[in-house]
């Protein structure tokens, strides 16, 4: 094993525990300049507390953070980024109100000698990031209307202006498409070249195979292994991460539902303006409809409109052969629709509510006689939590306490728990471990089963070719073409999304 | 040596999460006996009934402020709202001539008055959007300045005394107003404990967004938080105007919202919304109206006691601090 003073970041026995429950311990890492280290394990495992203890977010409650081979005592949020530790985490930390630019420098602004900013250096250089992370976005746009892929990107981009030794990114490709996570992997080797050490995580090991050159993997809280990427296939990691087999990932596919089978959504040329041209389309019963696209491209954007989020200018749209005209997401959830926001804490779980209350926000109405009835409430969440396998301390934790995944979880337990009849899927499996991902999978089969319909949408292009018998793709607004069954394959989504041959 | 600290940790964990939730409770039964203890006079039957009348004006208002504190709004013209439905609610009673229709009258104006007011603010923040903070400051001169000019700057008095018995009843040794005040605390907190209307409450003020995205009809919920904090004002209002006779249009319920906005701070709701409770307001106002009255025991200046007030009101503010976020 490296010795500590090889390292330019190395733990030893490091342990947290949050009260009584102990998420950490005993961790022994160590990083040498140019590293990258793919961190993964599944939801809950500790991995963003182990980041969080790195940078200086989370006190461990045991051992010692060396720095350069130098034990750090106290490490704090502004000592870490002095040091060189830059983090991109796995929660956004964006000020809406500020736009792009604003939000790459802030707490390091430029400014000229009289203390007054320098906007257009400021400008500049944003600007040169942002084309060099290959994203089409404006310095001065506010990162409030901004999408989730996008602010993925700036948080991105945030951390690689600051000059940084070590990098930390907690599931920075969730949202993103290929190709930006392409060109995200060819920055990351430059930095890496540079001596930067980098620390990945992510729950797709495609990607943690292809970037990293070393992996560790934690399991409930303690490191199980530390080796050599070139070592370990894609199924050695999942077995080790998980502590047993795994099955095949994607379920058989139900056949498609013919045509004989009753259309529950039609959607004809509806327009919204400055977000959708013209969208025509029908899902049948018992259907799961790809849509594919890149960032931006408006999926999220046709997935609210269809929830009642905008208000479409032109167009029809008939729900179980009723033409309706939804006004707010209620009148949708009324007629039987979900919607699973892609934007898990800014639009889709309460993270200082309880589980329990996160579970049955939407549905509330049929726990009420005329009170609240909490024993109710109880059932349903536990049946969520064993369903979903759920990683909680109990059914009133603060959803703020749970891991990322574990919030995605709930995320999906709350859409369910009124029971549509259409499910608008948008980035279900954000976050989710590979486990999880196939619990995901079987739970939606099993509802398209029983006559649920829905859509998903995901930036994860194995996801949808192996979940879709049908896909919509779509670019800049309008749908550019649909594709069934064969024709379902990577390099014709991404030539609609495009509209240029790979 | 691995024990010893978690097991001291796991004991401080634990008096941290007694602070933070019991907090308030603790404070007010800490107060009772410190007071009674140094005061005779406080430990006096008659000086705690009056300690509960006097806060019952202000603290039914708080009430009305914590639903809207915890739906992320604020209502700063419930004082002025509270003169304005009184000064209307005993002109309103003066035009009849009988005194039980006189009350009847006296009471369904100035609770309509209320929910009228605050029906007003509520349509501001949600339709007009703009900040409860601004729409509120604004209404506060609306309704101080409309009550000046309807009584002439003076007070309004009531014709009937049935008005004043009312106002003035005691019950079982309790007077009417703190049973009012118990009574609507106890409604407040199964509303926002038990309630679908509750629930919805703290999740618009918690993240708007996704109250929304949640099928809650956000901007109905807003506007019953003020409508219902305007309904209290009136209720207020009666029974002020009741125990006086009269409502002044240039004092009554100066700075209550201030009173009733400490109040449910310090009874451990956020100013950001979503989080608080009815009973640790209500525990709120009885610290506040507990420390006003030992001031008052102990000799203090008058104008002393608001200094005492705000450093209560800090230090129950950086109590509930959240514990494990670093700087
Ligand atoms: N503030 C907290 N209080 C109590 N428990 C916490 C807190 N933060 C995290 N935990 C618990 O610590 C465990 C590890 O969480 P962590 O966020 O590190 O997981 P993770 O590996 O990053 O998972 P994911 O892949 O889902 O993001 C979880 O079981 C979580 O419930
Ligand atoms: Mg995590």
């Amino acid at each position: 094993m490296l010795s500590v003073s090889d390292t330019i970041i190395a733990t030893e026995g490091i342990g947290k525990t949050y009260g009584t429950v102990p998420v950490l311990r005993e961790i022994d890492l160590r990083l040498r300049p140019g590293a990258i280290l793919g961190l993964i394990g599944e939801n809950g495992a500790g991995k963003s507390t182990l980041i969080k203890c790195l940078n200086g977010m989370v006190a461990p409650t045991t051992g010692t953070v060396y720095f350069d081979g130098k034990p750090c005592r106290s490490l704090t949020v502004a000592n870490a980024i002095a040091r060189g530790i830059v983090t991109v985490p796995q929660e956004f930390n964006l000020v809406n109100d500020l736009t792009v630019a604003e939000n790459i420098f802030l707490g390091q602004e430029l400014t000229s000698g009289f203390g007054l900013l320098r906007r257009q250096e400021m400008a500049d250089r944003t600007q040169a990031i942002l084309n060099r992370l290959n994203v089409t976005l404006e310095p001065t746009q506010r990162v409030g209307a901004l999408s989730v892929a996008e602010k993925q990107c700036v948080e991105i981009a945030k951390a690689l202006t600051t000059p940084c030794r070590v990098l930390i990114m907690d599931e920075p490709t969730t949202v993103l498409n290929q190709r930006e996570v392409k060109t995200l992997f060819q920055l990351l080797r430059q930095f890496s070249q540079q001596g930067t050490a980098i620390i990945f995580v992510s729950h797709k090991l495609h990607e943690v195979r292809a970037i990293s050159t070393e992996v560790a993997i934690l399991r409930d809280g303690e490191l199980v292994a530390q080796a050599p990427t070139s070592e370990l296939t894609e199924a050695d990691m999942a077995r080790r991460m998980v502590g047993r087999e795994l099955n095949q990932l994607f379920p058989e596919l139900p056949a498609a539902p013919g045509a004989e089978s009753a259309p529950v959504l039609e959607v004809e040329n509806v327009s919204v303006p400055g977000l959708l041209h013209d969208i025509s389309f029908t899902l049948r019963q018992g259907e799961l409809l790809g849509l594919a696209g890149l960032v931006g491209a408006g999926r999220t954007e046709l997935a609210e409109t269809l929830y009642g989020l905008h208000r479409p200018s032109s167009g029809t749209i008939r729900l179980f052969g009723r033409r309706v005209r939804f006004h707010s997401p209620a009148d949708a959830v009324q007629a039987g629709i979900a919607y699973l926001s892609e934007d898990r804490q800014g639009a889709g779980i309460l993270t200082d509510f309880a589980l329990t209350a996160n579970i049955t926000l939407t549905s509330l109405a049929r726990y009420c006689h005329p009170f609240i009835s909490r024993r109710e409430e109880q059932h349903r969440a536990e049946h969520f939590i064993s369903r979903l396998a759920i990683k909680t301390t109990s059914t009133q934790t603060p959803l703020r306490h749970l891991s990322g995944g574990n919030q995605q979880k709930t995320a999906i337990a709350k859409g369910l728990d009124h029971d549509p009849k259409i499910f608008l899927f948008d980035e279900p499996t954000r976050g989710i471990d590979i486990k999880a991902k196939t619990d995901v999978y079987r739970i939606i089969h099993a509802l398209l089963g029983q006559g649920l319909s829905g859509i998903f949408i995901s930036s994860d292009l194995e996801e949808v070719i192996g979940l879709c018998r049908r896909v919509a793709v779509m670019r800049s607004g309008r749908i550019a073409g649909f594709l069934e069954d064969d024709q379902i394959t990577e390099e014709e989504i991404m030539y609609l999304a495009t509209g240029v041959k790979a | 040596m691995a024990t010893t600290p978690s097991s001291q940790n796991q004991f401080i964990h634990r008096l941290r999460r007694l602070a933070a939730s019991q907090g308030p409770y603790l404070a007010l039964a800490l107060l009772l006996l410190v007071c009674a203890a140094s005061s005779p006079a406080f430990r006096r039957p008659q000086n705690l009934l009056n300690i509960t009348r006097q806060v019952s004006y202000s603290g039914i208002i708080a009430l009305g402020m914590t639903a809207v504190i915890i739906g992320g709004g604020i209502d700063l013209s419930v004082g002025a709202l509270l003169a304005f439905a009184g000064t209307v609610g005993i002109m309103a009673m003066n035009t009849c001539d009988n005194p039980t229709a006189g009350l009847t009258v006296a009471i369904v104006v100035m609770l309509l008055t209320g929910a009228a007011g605050g029906a007003i603010n509520g349509a501001l923040v949600t339709i007009g959007r703009l900040p409860p903070f601004i729409a509120t400051l604004g209404t506060l001169s609306i309704f101080r300045s409309l009550s000046l000019y309807l009584a002439g700057a003076g007070l309004t008095t009531a014709r009937h005394d049935v008005f004043m018995q009312v106002g003035g009843a005691v019950i079982g040794g309790v007077p009417l107003p703190a049973w009012i005040l118990l009574l609507l605390t106890a409604l407040g907190a199964v509303l926002m404990t038990c309630t679908k209307l509750g629930r919805h409450i703290c999740a618009v003020g918690s993240n708007q967004r996704v109250a929304r995205y949640a099928a809650i009809n956000t901007g109905k919920v807003t506007l019953i938080t003020y409508v219902l904090i305007g309904l209290l004002a009136g209720v207020s209002a009666f029974l002020l105007g009741g125990r006086l006779g009269s409502i002044s249009s240039s004092t009554a319920g100066n700075a209550y919202e201030l009173d009733a906005i400490a109040a449910v701070i310090i009874g451990g709701a956020s100013m950001a919304g979503g989080r608080g409770s009815m009973t640790g307001t209500l525990a709120g106002i009885l610290i506040l109206g507990i420390i006003a009255n030992i001031l008052d025991m102990w000799g203090v200046s008058v104008y002393l006691q608001g200094a005492v007030k705000g450093v209560v009101i800090i230090i129950a503010v950086l109590l509930q601090r959240p514990q494990n976020q670093q700087a």
